[in-house]
Order: structure tokens, then sequence, then C-alpha cells
């Protein structure tokens, strides 16, 4: 509780008391109106001033106007007919008891939610002359040495000069297992070294580091608001309006019709009564509160699961998702190949060795997976061997000259462009990638890479059906039998083969066009950036430290786990549920009390009660959010 | 040209209030208030300066939230 709200408490408590004690007091009714004034002003001054400035101030009507003159109001009824004052001063009561609870449950999730998300590092060590300064992050440069020790969170993205740690990422991924580093190794922000000192070498700036981004999308997350939060706010707009019509019409039509066609007495007291209530709990407080709350509790409890959705829009999308779109390597794959077979052709000269040799080094620039592959296999990659002319067949392989011979690799399409439209080549039936290698127009034989099929996604296909996606589909840049394979083992009959980059996007916006409901495409974010961000919802996963993936993407998942697809599919299914139920809650119950005060079955404070009461378990339920 | 600033306002209602009036003020292209996080975000025109738009912004939500406050 803060100071402001301590105050307020000690306001509610003493007008509270005296309210009691008047009770028992039975006065002349101007001293009783003097007397009762006093907790009155206690408890309400602020609301009153408010109330004054809105009007200065040419303010359509607030809530503050309307308290004022709902109190006010009762003051006048109470001096001039019932002499009942406890009225009015009990509803600024309540009224003040609702603010400050709203205060201090929304202050309190939101620090809940804050901690969750408390990745910021707030200080660097440096070594100066032997000792340990803490410095602002801000002010490190790149390329300084910072010392991380053990409980303390690496401030800075960097590469470790020294020492051995196991990190905790579960900050940044929801992975609880620890990662181990030792010298020579990337480390990003935002991990807590859980043992041993590292010094680190920084590579960015902290605005640049992995903690900084992440934070700072998180934080502007809610900013991109979801249709369901625009609708409360146009809802607000010509609610109020519409519920001060409505008190003027009450206070005014059932009066004058009881004069005018019944005959019988107005009871003009009654009605303005009527009216005042009604003015009283029409504020949509719950509503306002609780929407904004349940998608930020949404997103942070994503974010605790290493889910980053980058907006309430998103979440709202992603809860509608039917159609997910995978592409294979990378993200229901490992994307680690491994060559489990070198063939040399019939009529080869080379060796296994080689062909392997040669493959190996035209590959030597490519950040491709199966670039790396073959380099790990080959093992010795500075041989003195001279490579040039290196030159990338988008959707076909590498062509380059390797010590002097024209070395071309890659897939079918690439025996083609090199051999003739007629070549074909054939290949033993074995489930993987096949490399081709042909060297100065010959054919020399194929290497076989393979790739690993990650041990969760095949149940998280099955959760993702589970979650209520009704197509799946597989995409990918390798040969038919291969994505086949894998499809059959996990469960997906929709398969594209053989696409290239381009390819990959022109199939997304067929799928985007032949179906209406919502669409995600999964990716590793390393060259489908494009399909991302045409897709209706781009998911990027395994994208730490990957700034494009992170920049392209709507939904970021930290670690490479297929499963949490699905569990981001149920994180925004379960809050969107929230919202509506809230939605519902809390227009439904204001209109029931509306009704109830309007044919003067509720008072003023019973409606104050079940406003409250409304507003509280509005929040209460968008906590349940955070909950997965 | 953008900036984040903390702000204290108690009430998401009077959240949306500021956003309105701080997108009301010259100077300022487009404020966004997240309420959640405390934080006013605004990008300012391209000659303006942050200082004195700020302090028009500041007066702005003053006058449509009595109990707000921006840090600058």
């Amino acid at each position: 509780m803060n100071k402001k709200q301590r105050n307020n408490l000690i306001r509610i408590i003493v007008a509270a008391v005296l309210l009691i004690v008047l009770h028992f007091v039975h006065l002349d009714r101007p001293i009783m109106l003097v007397c009762y004034m006093v907790p009155y002003l206690i408890v309400g001054y602020d609301i009153l001033k408010k109330a004054g400035k809105g009007i200065v101030n040419r303010q359509p009507l607030d809530e503050n106007l309307l308290m004022a003159i709902a109190t006010i109001g009762a003051i006048a009824l109470a001096v001039y007919k019932t002499g009942d004052f406890t009225e009015a001063v009990a509803v600024m009561l309540f009224y003040q008891v609702g603010e400050l609870f709203q205060s201090y449950a929304v202050g309190k999730s939101r620090r809940n939610i804050g901690e969750l998300m408390d990745i910021r590092p707030d200080y660097a060590n440096i070594e100066e002359d032997g000792e340990l300064t803490k410095v602002d992050p801000d002010e490190v440069e790149i390329g300084t040495i910072i010392i991380v020790q053990p409980g303390e969170k690496i401030p800075i993205d960097g590469i470790v000069e020294e020492g051995k740690a196991s990190l905790d990422t579960s900050a940044l991924t929801g992975e609880s297992v620890p990662r181990s580093v030792k010298e020579g190794d990337e480390v990003i922000s935002g991990c807590i070294n859980t043992n041993g000192v590292l010094k680190i070498r920084t590579t960015r700036e902290f605005d640049e580091s992995t903690a900084s981004k992440i934070l700072d999308l998180v934080e502007n997350a809610s900013s991109r608001k979801a249709r369901s939060e625009n609708f409360i706010s146009r809802f607000a707009r010509v609610y109020t309006p519409i519920v001060v019509i409505c008190a003027v019409l009450l206070a005014i039509v059932p009066p004058i019709i009881s004069m005018a066609a019944l005959g019988i007495a107005p009871n003009w007291g009654t009605w303005i009564y009527r009216a005042l209530t009604f003015l009283v709990i029409s504020c949509p407080c719950a509503l306002v509160i609780s929407i904004p709350l349940s998608f930020f509790a949404g997103i942070g409890g994503a974010s605790r699961e290493g889910i980053l959705v980058k907006g309430s829009n998103y979440l709202e999308a992603l809860s509608k998702v039917k159609t997910v779109v995978m592409d294979k390597t990378g993200t229901l794959t490992r994307g680690v190949f491994e060559v489990t077979g070198i063939y040399p052709s019939a009529d080869s000269d080379l060796s296994e060795e080689e062909i392997l040799h040669l493959a190996a080094h035209a590959e030597r620039h490519s950040s491709h997976p199966i670039a790396q592959a073959l380099r790990v296999a080959f093992g010795k990659e500075h041989d003195g061997c001279e490579v040039d002319d290196v030159e990338e067949i988008a959707g076909h392989g590498i062509r380059a000259k390797v010590d002097g011979k024209l070395v071309c690799i890659g897939n079918q399409k690439m025996v083609r462009l090199a051999l003739g439209n007629d070549a074909d080549v054939a290949t033993a039936d074995i489930a993987g990638t096949v490399i081709h290698v042909i060297v100065d127009g010959k054919y020399e034989g194929y290497i076989i890479i393979s790739d690993v099929i990650k041990e969760t996604s095949a149940e998280a296909i099955r959760k993702m059906r589970e979650a209520g996606v009704t197509r799946q589909v597989m995409l990918t840049g390798d040969g038919k039998a291969v994505a086949e394979e894998v499809g059959s083992q996990l469960g997906i009959s929709e398969i594209y083969s053989e696409l290239l980059p381009a390819d990959k996007v022109s199939k997304v916006e067929e799928l985007l066009e032949s179906g209406k409901q919502c669409l995600a495409f999964v990716g590793d974010g390393i060259n489908d950036a494009p399909v991302l961000s045409r897709a209706d919802i781009g998911i990027a996963m395994g994208a730490l430290g990957s700034d494009a993936a992170i920049e392209a993407a709507d939904v970021v998942l930290m670690d490479d786990d297929p499963l949490k697809i699905a569990k981001a599919i149920r994180i925004s299914r379960k809050c969107m549920r929230i919202v509506h139920e809230n939605i519902w809650f809390a227009i439904g119950i204001k209109v029931l009390c509306l009704l109830l005060c309007a044919v003067g079955l509720v008072g003023m404070w019973a409606a104050i009660f079940a406003d409250v009461g409304v507003m509280v378990l509005a929040v209460l339920n968008a906590i349940r959010t955070l909950f997965v | 040209m953008k900036k984040t600033y903390k702000i204290d306002v108690d009430c998401a209602n009077c959240a949306n209030k500021m956003e309105v009036a701080a997108n009301k003020t010259d100077g300022v292209k487009e404020a966004t208030v997240n309420f959640m996080t405390l934080k006013m975000k605004v990008e300012f025109e391209d000659d303006a300066d942050p200082q004195t738009v700020m302090q028009e912004v500041l007066k702005n939500c003053k006058k449509v939230e009595d109990d707000c406050e921006i840090f600058f």
C-alpha cells in the first residue's frame, strides 16, 4: 500500500466511525446536516474537487461528477424530506472503499505480473584496478569485459572470456534445465548465473541486448489493443450519455405520467432518488479495469512460459487459429543434420572421403544446416584448399570452384541444371536429404544427410489438435520422400514439399485464401521472415537472440519446443474466455442493478456494494489468466 | 522521435483520458498510455522540443485528470 492509499484508508475509517456515532445522535435537522457534512467532506472532498475541476475544464460527465450529483442530491432529499443523511455519506464511503480496493488490487496484480517479466538487469560489474565496481549497464561500451558473479543476471549480451557456469534461462525461455557455458560461448542477457564467475566480453550495447529488447517488446505489447479492448472504449463512449439520459427520464417521466395520466401524487422524491441511484451505479469500472488487466495477465503468463506475444491483438487472433502451417526444418525437426551415408556413383574415380571433401569446401561460407553438417562430417576445414566463385542458387544448391575444380552440389534440380534437363540420377531408397555432387560436369555420387525429428513433435501435433486446430500443414524445401516420411511419423497429412522460399509465401497465400479461418505460420525465423509476416499470425521459434525473427514474428517462442505452439494457443483461448466472461459478467450485473434500481428494488448502498463486488470479482478473474 | 515516460495515475479510465489529452497536444504525433506498466510513449513531431511539448502534455492531462503525474 502506498502513501496515497494509506491516507485514503485513514479517511475512510475516520468517516465510518463518525457515521456510526452520528447514527445514535438525534438532533434538529439543520444541526444534523452540519454534523453529517463532516464525515461527508472528509471522505469525499477530493471527489467534489475533481467534479468541480471537470466542470471548469468542460469535461464530459465523469464518475466524479456523477458521484457529486448523486450524493448532493441525496443530501438535498434528506433536507427537504426524509431527514436521513446517512445515505449520502455511506454512498460516498462505499465508493471510496471501492476505489481504494481497485487501486490496491490493480497495483498488486500489476506488480505481480511485472515481477514475472523482471529480467531487466540493474547493473553491470566492471573490474577497475582489481576492484569490482557496479555501473549502469547503459554506460558499458561494446567490447568491455564485465564480470557476472553467481546469483547475478547477465546484463549485456556477450562472449565468455573466462570461466565456466551453468545458466538459468527460465526467465527467458521458460525452460528449467540450466544451460552450461564455457569459454568462447555466446551468452545472452537476462540469464541468471547460478554458479561460477564469468568474465564476459560484451558484443552489444545494453539497449540492443536480448533482455532489453524482450522487455521492450512485452511492455509495448499491451499498446497494440485487441478488438475486445477497443470495443470497451467504444462502449464506454456511448454508455455514459445513455445512462445519463435514462436517469433524467427516470426522474421526470414516471412522476409526470402519474400526475397527468393516472391522477395520483407525482412522488418526485422517490423517482429523483432512483435516478440518483441509477447514476451512482452507472460507472463501468469493472469493465474498463478488468479487460486490459486480463490481456496483460495473459501476456504476462505466456511470457513466463517463454512465449512472447507482441500485442493483445495477436493474443486475440491466436485464440481463433484453426489452421497451423509449419515449416519442417528447425520447427518439427531439430534442424541439426548429420551425414549418414556417402555413395559414390558406379563410374566415379573419387573416394567417399574425396566427395565429402569437395562438398564440404563448396559449402564453406554457407550457414545452411546442411552445409554445417557437411563441414562437421569432414572436419578438416582448414586444409589449405582454395574456394572461390561461390554461387548459391536458391532451391537448387551451391556452385563453387574448389582448387580449380567446378563443384556443383545440391538436389535433383541442381543435377538437371548442371548436366542438362534430361539428366536423371538414381538414388537408394533412404529417407534423408540427398546431396548430389557433380565435379567438372561429371556426376560423382551423392551424400545422404538426415535430420532428426524433435522428440516432442508428435505430441505437439496431437496437442494442437486437442487445442482446436483443425488443419495442420507442413511446408518444406526438402524432397517429397523425406517430407512424407516425417509427415507420416508425426501424423500430418497435408504436406507440400520441394518449395523454394518464395513458394512458401505463395503457398501460405493460397491457404489464406482457401480458408476464412485464422492461419498461423510457425517457422524458425531464419529464412522465413516473409512468410512469418504474411500469415495472420507468424510464430517464430527458438528465436532467442535472432533479431530478424523477433522483428518479423507476432508471437515468439523463446526455445524451440513445438509443444509451446499448443500451449500458446491454449493460453490465448483461456485469456479470451476470461475476457468474454468479464465483459458479459460486468455488463450483465450492471444492467441488472440498473433495472432493479429503476423499479426501486435496490437502494444506493446495495447498488454500490454490487458494483464494487463485480469489480473485485472481475479483477480476480482476470488474474486467473496468469495461471495456465 | 519517440520517448517513453513514467507516469502515475490511479485508474484505467483516467489513463485513457490522459492518452486522449496527450494526443490532442501540439507537437505530439502519437501518444499511447499503458496503464499496466504505467508508461506513456510519445512520438513527437519532427521539429518539436520534447521538454516544452511534455510540459503542455502534462498541463492538458492535469485538466482531464487532476490526479496524474508524468515524470520527464
